[in-house]
């Protein structure tokens, strides 16, 4: 029996394979006296240039997947590489100590971070990270070791790692990735969404697991259950890749509804979207059968950057993604950034609650300028497809008034410059803060959708925040004030012959789907793996019983009331 | 040798990318370019030494060039600096 650990499940399905241990880890810089300098001179040279190779051809995926702007911070981590004043004191170094290529590179590296450190301007601080980052990677060739993620030839890779940024993943090879394992994060960390946006299985939040497992380590990740086993016995690893076999024989027969619509048995239909982070994901969305994208989250072309995106390079992603859904609807959602979410260039200031503070929209209707670039650029997209625009973290009708009157200056705008756009695209708001779902019923004058965010509307209705261990029980999706609220956002919505959809958690999640269909709902919006799944089971369903159901469940009491309902109904 | 002293209008100042986009240009001239500000020269062709000045927006620098295309090197840099977003 192998050791077992277990964390969140983070991303389901089965992953047997062996653990690559990522960590930025500061190695043990060896240091000894060299007799032939030049010889020493050359082997550092050709570390260099053999890391400026790697950043090369890593800024052409990056430059692929990202976007060309991402792409110039690697450029820049290749300028400094080849700068002179870097490579030029480290060789010098050398040259007058007389000392290995290693230890001259740290003493040059110390005291360009130093340097940095030292500066007044914060954003210069930052770039000692950038130091560190550039002399591990020279310092990995040196001494001929993997370098991040960019390892040896495995197939079956599982990635193990304290935590993962978009900044690492971008850099992995997924094809080669099996599985997922990290020390911190829940089920909305970008590993998480991440691994369940490309049917990756993964685990996280499970503690140490990065310092206890090393690279090769044969691991067993249940991504279902949150389950990992450490060194599994051959029974395991047999039961698990027999297990791994009938999921591959179900992923199979759910393919078949690739094409089909989400109708139940008595003709009730409802649009299955997919929520997506990058334009590439669009790919992905279709591949899993979406019929449209219900959440394009806009906040990957301001992060990890230090300026804001221009009109142009924020029309030419959302178009991507809007031809790649050639014709059906994408929901493009505007920049919802704050919260958890900080930009260094819009130096947002500290707050104490963030999550109740400046965000999302109240910053776009703060910085006119900055929204204004975003509405002409997703309505420049609406040209080439079906967009619909939908504002995050409203709470009044002034906010959706104020934020319409922007959108019409752009228009404006658009019109005068003979620029095409779609005169009739619609425009919704998220539904995610209880006051929202309460008066939905003034909001729905002036909207033409609601898409309902379940993640927050959860957190803000039982003021629990989910990531605080003692208070996490409370985030109870299946609360009858939860499933109220749907209920009134629903019904506003259609009382003025308007739609609503969701996009939180709760949309792909089988065990409550037929009762959010049995109230109504028109779009559910989800991660891609979660389409078919809930598509298959809409198919099997008669609308009239999951009214039924549905009514029944707003007669419940508690959380687990509704829970025992549906799982006996699902069953 | 060519000298000019520009006003930077680069909004965000000249930090990771507007400075590999600089020294980008500067490589491209065989002219041996510094960029000065408050006395203190630096390689233009060297991204750290540009980044080390924590050049800001309104802040004014110096560029000299010394050789066969200095004029042109002087024009392309003076532009990429003075020209904002």
């Amino acid at each position: 029996m192998g050791q077992q650990k277990t964390g969140v499940a983070a991303s389901p399905g089965i992953a047997v394979g062996k653990a690559k241990v990522y960590s930025s880890h500061t190695v043990h810089t060896p240091q000894y006296q060299v007799d032939d300098t030049a010889a020493e001179i050359e082997r550092f040279t050709r570390a260099v240039s053999a890391s400026a190779d790697d950043l090369l051809s890593l800024e052409a995926k990056v430059s692929a997947e990202l976007g060309p702007d991402e792409a110039k911070l690697m450029e820049a981590h290749r300028l400094i590489l080849q700068d002179p004043e870097f490579t030029g004191s480290v060789t010098s170094h050398i040259e007058t100590d007389a000392i290995n290529a290693e230890a001259a590179l740290r003493v040059v590296s110390d005291s360009l971070i130093a340097l940095f450190e030292s500066m007044d301007n914060e954003y210069m601080r930052g770039r000692a990270a950038d130091i560190a980052d550039i002399t591990s990677r020279v310092m990995a060739q040196l001494l001929g070791l993997d370098y991040g993620f960019n390892a040896g030839n495995d197939t079956d890779m599982i990635l193990v790692a304290k935590d993962l940024h978009p900044s690492d993943t971008v850099q992995l090879d997924l094809s080669r990735v099996k599985g997922f394992v990290t020390d911190v994060g829940g089920r909305t960390s970008h590993t998480a969404i991440m691994a369940r946006t490309r049917g990756i299985p993964a685990i996280v939040g499970l503690g140490d697991v990065s310092e206890t497992v090393s690279d090769g380590t044969p691991l067993i990740v249940d991504g279902s259950n949150g389950l990992l086993i450490v060194n599994p016995s051959n029974e395991e690893v047999a039961r698990y890749l027999e297990q791994a076999q009938i999921d591959a024989a179900r992923a199979e027969q759910l393919h078949a509804l690739i094409h089909e619509s989400s109708v139940t048995l008595d003709g009730h239909q409802v649009e299955l979207a997919a929520n997506i982070g990058v334009p590439g994901d669009a790919v992905i969305g279709v591949a899993h059968g979406a019929e449209g994208v219900g959440l394009f989250r806009s906040e990957f072309l301001f992060m990890n950057r230090d300026s804001l995106p221009s009109e142009e390079e924020q029309f030419q992603a959302y178009q991507e993604a809007v031809q790649t859904l050639d014709g059906k609807p994408v929901i493009i959602r505007t920049m919802d950034i704050g919260g958890d979410k900080s930009l260094d260039y819009l130096q947002l200031p500290a707050e104490l609650n963030p999550f109740l503070g400046y965000r999302a929209i109240r910053i776009s209707l703060d910085r006119e300028d900055m929204f204004k670039t975003q509405l002409r650029a997703i309505l420049r997209a609406s040209h080439y497809g079906r967009v619909k625009v939908m504002y995050p973290m409203i709470a009044t009708r002034d906010e959706v008034v104020a934020a319409n009157e922007v959108l019409e200056a752009a228009k404006q705008e658009l019109r005068s410059e003979g620029i095409p756009f779609d005169e009739d695209m619609e425009v919704g708001i998220m539904v995610e803060i209880p006051a929202a779902a309460i008066a939905a019923d003034q909001l729905a004058e002036v909207v033409d959708f609601f898409s309902i965010g379940t993640n927050d509307l959860i957190q803000y209705t039982m003021a629990c925040d989910r990531m605080n261990e003692k208070v996490s029980y409370l985030y109870q999706p299946y609360h009858p004030s939860i499933l109220r609220l749907v209920k009134m956002v629903i019904d506003a919505a259609h009382q003025h012959g308007k739609w609503a959809g969701m996009c939180g958690e709760m949309a792909g999640d089988l065990n409550i789907v037929p009762v959010l269909v049995g109230l109504g709902i028109d779009e559910l919006s989800m991660s891609p793996p979660s389409i078919l799944p809930v598509r298959e089971q809409i198919r099997q369903s008669r609308f009239e019983d999951l009214q039924e159901l549905a009514a029944e469940a707003l007669r419940q009491s508690t959380s687990d009331a509704v829970k025992n309902l549906v799982v006996q109904a699902t069953d | 040798m060519k000298e000019q002293v520009v006003r930077v209008e680069i909004r965000e100042g000249l930090h990771a990318r507007p400075a590999t986009e600089f020294v980008k240009t500067a490589v491209k001239f065989s002219s041996d370019i510094k960029l000065g500000k408050d006395g203190k020269f630096i390689d233009a062709k060297s991204i750290l030494g540009l980044m080390s000045m924590a050049i800001a927006q309104g802040q004014e620098v110096t560029l000299q060039a010394t050789g066969s295309d200095e004029e042109k090197a002087i024009e392309a840099l003076a532009k990429l600096l003075t020209e904002g977003e």
